[in-house]
C-alpha cells in the first residue's frame, strides 16, 4: 500500500498569548515524543546525496537521517547524526530561520506543509538533555597544539567544539561574566532558555574546552599576547556595538539601544528587580525603532516587563520587515502594534530630561536601494508625535572595535567588519575570524557555519604552516 | 572569584580595598577602570583603578558607599570574594610631558586623580594637584598625593581643613597668579568638571575630564554610557572615559546620571532593611 501523505504540519504546542506576556517562559513548548514521531512520519526521506534540505543547511546536518532515527524511536541515534556536524542543536532548533534554509527546500512543500525540521531538531536536543542521553563523541588524540577563541557566541562555540574534537587544546575568552555571547545577552529567555545555552557550554567543557570569562581581548590581554601563547587565534567577537540615529534628543533618559534593554533583562535579570540588583525602567508605552528579530525581541520583552502598549515603528512596509515570520506572528499575537512607513525625526523630553514624545514623519517608498528594497522617502509636512515613556533603538549593530583598534595588521572593511578570505583567514598570520565580526549582522547558524569552516582551516594551517602572501577578501 | 586581600575605611562611607586580580593588574594603566559584579544576583558597576601591583597581582579600589552595591561591597572583608571583575577597561589617560600639568580632583575622584597625577609626574611634568573635599573628615589620599605632586593644594568646602573654597576657586587663583599651565586633568563631581572646563576654556588651556556615566557591560556593547562630545555620540566606556572637557556636554551627563535614581533608592532601602 502506498505511503499515505499527511499534508498538514503537526502543530507545536505554545503558551497562550494572554498568559505568556506575563512571564519569560518559553513560548513554543516543543513536540512531545508522540507528536515528534507524527511529524517525522511526514518526511519523504529523500536520499542523503539528493536531499534539498541538507543543501539548505549552513552546517550540513543530515536531516532525513536524524528524522528517520526519530521514527525508529532512537533518539540517541538522532542526536549522534545531528552532532556529527552541529554541536548546538538545542540552540539551532530554536533560533535558526529554518523557513529560509532547510525548510525552504523541503520537497513536501510541493504537496502540502513543509516538514517542521527546526522543531524536530529541537525535540531531539531537548529529549536527550532531559533524559541525560549523550552521543558517543569521537575525539582525536591530543596533538599538543593550542588554539585561542575570542568570543563565546555561536561562531566561537562551534569552532571550539570542532577543534577540541580534532585534538586541540582550546581556550575561549569571553568579555562578559557568562559564556554564550548574543545567546545569553541578546536572545530572550522566552525564545531561548538560558538553561539550554548553559547545557551546551557544559557539554563543551566536558569535551575539554576551557572558558575564561571576564577577559576582554584588547584590554585584559592583547591579540599579540594570544599569538605568542597559541598556535592560532579565532575571532568570533560578533557585532556588539549598537547603532543610534543622531537625532535631536537621542540621549534623553528612557532611550536605549536594544542591546542595553535586552542585556538588562536577559543577562542581568532586571525583570526580577529588586531581587536582582540591575534595574529596568517601567512605563506605559514603549516604541521600538526597527523591524528585525532584535526589534521583535525588544518589543516582546517590553510587554513582559510591564509596558502596556508596545509599538514597532518601521520606515518601510510589512513585506520588507527582516524579522522571521514566526517572530512577527508571535509579536502580533501578544499585542505588539505595528506602525509602517514612519521614520523618527527626534525626541521631546520632560523637565527631568526623560523622553515623552517620539517625533515621527510619514514615508512613501521610492526607488530600490542597494539592498533591493524600496527606499523610504519622507513626505514633507506629515510630522507627528507619538507619546512614549521609552524608546528602543533596534536598527542594527556593528562590530566592536575594542579588540582590533590597536592592531593595524588587521584590515577592516568600511562597515567595520574584519576582512577574511574563503578560509576565514584575516590579514594577520595565524588569526582567523567568522560570524558577525566578518558578516556584520547575520544569523546564529551562519555564524556557526563560519566557525565550522574556520576550524577546518585552522587545522590545515597548524598542520602545514601555510599562509597566503595576500588575502583575497570573501564577500558576504 | 576575586579575593579581597586588604581593607581600610578612609573616611565615613569611603573605603579602600585591595583585591587579587592578576589579569587586571598586569595590564592596568592610569585612567582605566574595572567593572565588577559582587554575586550572581549583582549588578555590574564601574570602579576606577587607584593602584595596582603587577608582581603581587593585586588592584586597589577606593569607593564611596552611595548605592546598594557599594554599601554591600563595604561589608565585604579581607578573605571575602567578589564574583566577577573585568578589566582594565577604557582608554588609558593620554600621558606625555606637557610641561606644567594641573590635576583638579574632587571628592572620590581622588583615586583616579592620584593615578593620573603619578603618571604625569613620571612622564616628567611639573605637577600641581588641587584636591577638594567636603570637609576635614572626608579628606582622603593626602599622603599619596603628596608623594607624586610637586605642589599639593588641598581645599575643603567648609574650610575645616587647610582652606575654605572649591577646587575651581583654587584653579582660578592659580591661573590669575600668572602661573603658566599647559594641561589640566579633572575628575570628580560633574558640576565641578563643568566649571573647570568653563574656566580653562577662557584661557585656552587643554583640558581633559574623566567621565563617570552609568554603565552596564563597560565594553562598548550597550550604549548606556553615551555622552555627547563635540556634537557626536561617544561611548565613555570604550572611547573614554577621558574626553576633551571643552567639547563635553556636561549638562546632559548630569541629567543622564539621574536615570535610575528611584530604582537606586528602592534597592538601597530594601538592602538596608535586610541587613539591619
Amino acid at each position: 500500500m502506498p505511503k499515505q501523505i499527511r499534508k498538514k504540519r503537526i502543530k507545536v504546542p505554545e503558551q497562550d498569548p494572554e498568559a505568556r506576556i506575563h512571564n519569560f517562559n518559553e513560548v513554543a513548548l516543543g513536540y512531545t515524543f508522540e507528536l515528534a514521531i507524527e511529524e517525522a512520519s511526514r518526511c519523504l526521506q529523500c536520499p542523503q546525496n539528493f536531499a534539498p534540505c541538507i543543501k539548505g543547511c549552513p552546517v550540513d546536518v543530515n536531516i532525513p537521517g536524524f528524522i528517520r532515527k526519530i521514527l525508529e524511536r532512537d533518539i540517541k541515534g538522532a542526536l549522534e547524526i545531528i552532532q556529527e556536524t552541529n554541536s548546538l542543536p538545542g540552540i539551532t532548533g530554536r533560533v535558526c530561520p529554518q523557513e529560509e534554509q532547510c525548510e525552504m527546500n523541503c520537497v513536501m512543500g510541493k504537496l502540502g506543509d513543509k516538514i517542521n525540521i527546526g522543531k524536530l531538531e529541537r525535540f531531539v536536543a531537548d529529549y536527550a538533555r532531559k533524559q541525560g542521553i549523550m552521543s558517543e563523541i569521537k575525539m582525536a588524540p591530543k596533538n599538543g597544539k593550542k588554539v585561542a577563541i575570542v568570543g563565546s557566541g555561536p561562531a566561537g562555540l562551534t569552532a571550539a567544539a570542532d577543534l577540541v574534537k580534532m585534538g586541540y587544546e582550546v581556550t575561549i575568552y569571553e568579555a562578559l561574566h557568562e559564556p554564550g555571547g548574543v545567546l545569553v545577552y541578546g536572545i530572550p529567555e522566552f525564545r531561548l532558555p538560558k538553561e539550554i545555552v548553559r547545557y551546551e557550554v557544559k557539554y563543551l567543557q566536558m569535551l575539554g574546552v576551557k572558558f575564561e570569562t571576564n577577559a576582554v581581548i584588547g584590554k585584559t590581554k592583547t591579540l599579540y599576547e594570544l599569538l605568542d601563547e597559541y598556535d592560532a587565534v579565532f575571532l568570533g567577537t560578533g557585532a556588539g556595538t549598537p547603532k543610534f540615529l543622531n537625532l535631536p534628543g537621542v540621549n534623553l533618559k528612557g532611550i536605549y539601544s536594544a542591546n542595553e534593554f535586552l542585556t538588562r533583562i536577559n543577562l542581568m535579570k532586571a525583570f526580577k528587580f529588586p531581587e536582582y540588583d540591575t534595574p529596568i525602567k517601567k512605563g506605559k508605552r514603549l516604541a521600538v525603532i526597527g523591524a528585525g528579530n532584535v526589534a521583535m525581541d525588544a518589543a516582546r520583552s517590553a510587554l513582559r516587563v510591564g509596558y502596556e502598549e508596545v509599538y514597532i515603528v518601521y520606515r518601510r512596509t510589512r513585506e520588507f520587515m527582516t524579522a522571521r515570520e514566526e517572530e512577527i506572528a508571535h509579536a502580533e499575537e501578544e499585542g505588539v502594534k505595528f506602525m509602517f512607513l514612519v521614520s523618527p525625526t527626534g525626541f521631546i523630553g520632560d523637565e527631568n530630561g526623560h523622553v515623552r514624545v517620539l517625533k515621527l514623519i510619514m514615508n512613501e517608498l521610492g526607488e530600490p536601494d542597494e539592498s533591493g528594497r524600496r527606499r523610504p522617502r519622507p513626505i514633507p509636512g506629515t510630522e507627528f508625535g507619538l507619546e512614549v515613556d521609552a524608546v528602543v533603538f533596534a536598527i542594527g549593530q556593528k562590530p566592536n572595535k575594542v579588540l582590533y583598534q590597536e592592531v593595524p595588521e588587521l584590515k577592516v572593511t568600511k562597515w567595520g567588519t574584519l576582512v577574511v578570505d574563503d578560509k576565514y583567514r584575516t590579514t594577520m598570520k595565524g588569526v582567523f575570524a567568522g560570524g558577525d565580526a566578518v558578516r556584520g549582522e547575520a544569523t546564529v547558524v551562519l555564524a556557526m557555519g563560519d566557525g565550522k569552516k574556520a576550524a577546518k582551516a585552522i587545522d590545515e594551517y597548524i598542520k602545514t604552516g601555510e599562509w597566503p602572501a595576500k588575502i583575497k577578501p570573501q564577500n558576504f | 572569584m576575586f579575593e579581597i586581600t586588604g581593607k581600610k575605611e578612609l573616611a565615613p562611607h569611603i573605603k579602600w580595598i585591595e583585591v587579587k586580580a592578576p589579569h587586571v593588574a598586569r595590564a592596568a594603566k592610569a585612567g582605566q577602570f574595572v567593572v565588577l559584579r559582587l554575586h550572581d544576583r549583582g549588578e555590574r558597576i564601574p570602579l576606577t583603578l587607584f593602584r595596582w601591583d603587577k608582581e603581587k597581582g593585586t588592584i586597589e579600589l577606593v569607593f564611596q558607599e552611595v548605592g546598594k552595591t557599594t554599601y554591600e561591597l563595604g561589608t565585604y572583608n579581607v578573605g571575602d570574594k567578589i564574583r566577577d571583575i573585568v578589566g582594565p577597561l577604557g582608554m588609558p589617560t593620554h600621558v606625555e610631558n606637557f610641561g606644567t600639568a594641573v590635576i583638579v580632583s574632587g571628592g572620590v575622584g581622588a583615586p583616579i586623580g592620584y593615578a593620573v597625577t603619578k603618571a604625569l609626574k613620571e612622564a616628567g611634568n611639573y605637577v600641581i594637584t588641587i584636591a577638594g573635599f567636603r570637609s576635614k573628615e572626608f579628606v582622603i589620599l593626602e599622603d599619596e598625593f603628596k608623594k607624586v605632586s610637586d605642589e599639593l593644594l588641598i581645599t575643603t568646602d567648609d574650610g575645616s581643613y587647610v582652606r575654605k573654597g572649591f577646587t575651581t576657586d583654587v584653579l582660578k587663583e592659580l591661573i590669575d597668579s600668572g602661573k603658566k599651565i599647559d594641561f589640566v586633568f579633572t575628575v570628580g563631581p560633574v558640576i565641578m568638571m563643568k566649571i573647570v572646563a568653563d574656566i580653562t576654556k577662557k584661557y585656552g588651556i587643554k583640558t581633559y575630564a574623566s567621565l563617570n556615566p552609568i554603565m552596564v557591560d563597560g565594553t562598548g556593547m550597550c550604549g548606556a554610557c553615551r555622552v555627547t562630545v563635540g556634537g557626536e555620540i561617544k561611548f565613555a566606556c570604550v572611547d573614554g572615559p577621558d574626553f576633551d572637557a571643552h567639547q563635553v556636554d556636561f549638562d546632559e551627563l548630569m541629567m543622564r546620571l539621574t536615570e535610575y535614581r528611584d530604582e537606586e533608592k528602592i534597592a538601597l532601602e530594601k538592602y538596608l532593611k535586610e541587613v539591619q
